[in-house]
């Protein structure tokens, strides 16, 4: 969760609010704020973390493993529709990548500014091309984009 | 947004609504299972109230609360779990 904290002000600027959420209670959020991630961001971290103890709210969102009593890596996109857009479940033992999750955003952010005229091919990052569908780009993708765009940074 | 709740002792009621769906099983034994569907993109976000601490504070949050804004909704196994 400190990585997601480390970049909140960016999150921010992009109109983003983050809620963190886990099995254990607000005053175990307390004390991991308070005596471990405090010392690997500026700062406390500064979104809400979320207690749900018997997750009733993890089995919502259908990450909830009952077997070992906690949840697993879920991390749910919204749009502010209250829509979700994406999401990504990773069991324990590996965590995100911060840099795709805001990657994601910043597409999902640029085809609802477009009203879905603009999509993002695989591996769109900002400043890269993007695909208008229509009629007569069918069958023409390979014209106006290359496989080289989804390999490069 | 967020409601302030005091420490206590006694922990925050949780709330829970038609998300889930506890099946009666077998009426004698009173087995109960719970389904869990995963959620579709694209669908509405299920809605939920949850205690969180925020920035000092033991406080409450309804997801309704944050439309109009985007959402980044993180689950994690559980503090101090290492990665």
């Amino acid at each position: 969760m400190s990585a997601v904290a480390d970049r909140y002000k960016e999150l921010q600027n992009l109109d983003v609010e983050v809620i963190s959420i886990s099995v254990d209670s607000v005053y175990v959020h307390k004390m991991w704020n308070d005596n471990e991630l405090s010392k690997m961001v500026d700062g406390d971290i500064p979104f809400p973390m979320g207690s749900d103890q018997d997750g009733t709210i993890g089995k919502k969102y259908g990450i909830y493993d009952g077997d070992s009593g906690v949840e697993t890596r879920g991390r749910f996109i919204i749009d502010p529709d209250g829509i979700v857009q994406g999401f990504e479940v990773l069991t324990p033992s590996v965590g995100r990548n911060v840099n795709e999750t805001v990657r994601q955003i910043k597409a999902f952010q640029l085809v609802r500014e477009s009203e879905g005229t603009e999509v993002t091919p695989s591996g769109w990052n900002p400043g890269k091309k993007t695909l208008k569908p229509n009629p007569d780009l069918v069958g023409n993708v390979w014209k106006q984009w290359s496989i080289s765009e989804a390999r490069d940074e | 947004m967020y409601k302030e709740f005091k420490a206590g002792c006694q922990r925050p009621t949780i709330t829970k609504d038609e998300g889930i769906k506890e099946i009666e099983k077998d009426g004698d034994r009173n087995i109960k299972e719970e389904k869990i569907n995963m959620i579709k993109v694209g669908q509405p976000a299920p809605d939920f109230t949850i205690p969180a601490f925020h920035n000092g504070k033991f406080v409450e949050l309804n997801l309704s609360e944050f439309k109009g804004k985007w959402v980044l909704l993180c689950f994690y196994p559980g503090d101090f779990t290492f990665v």
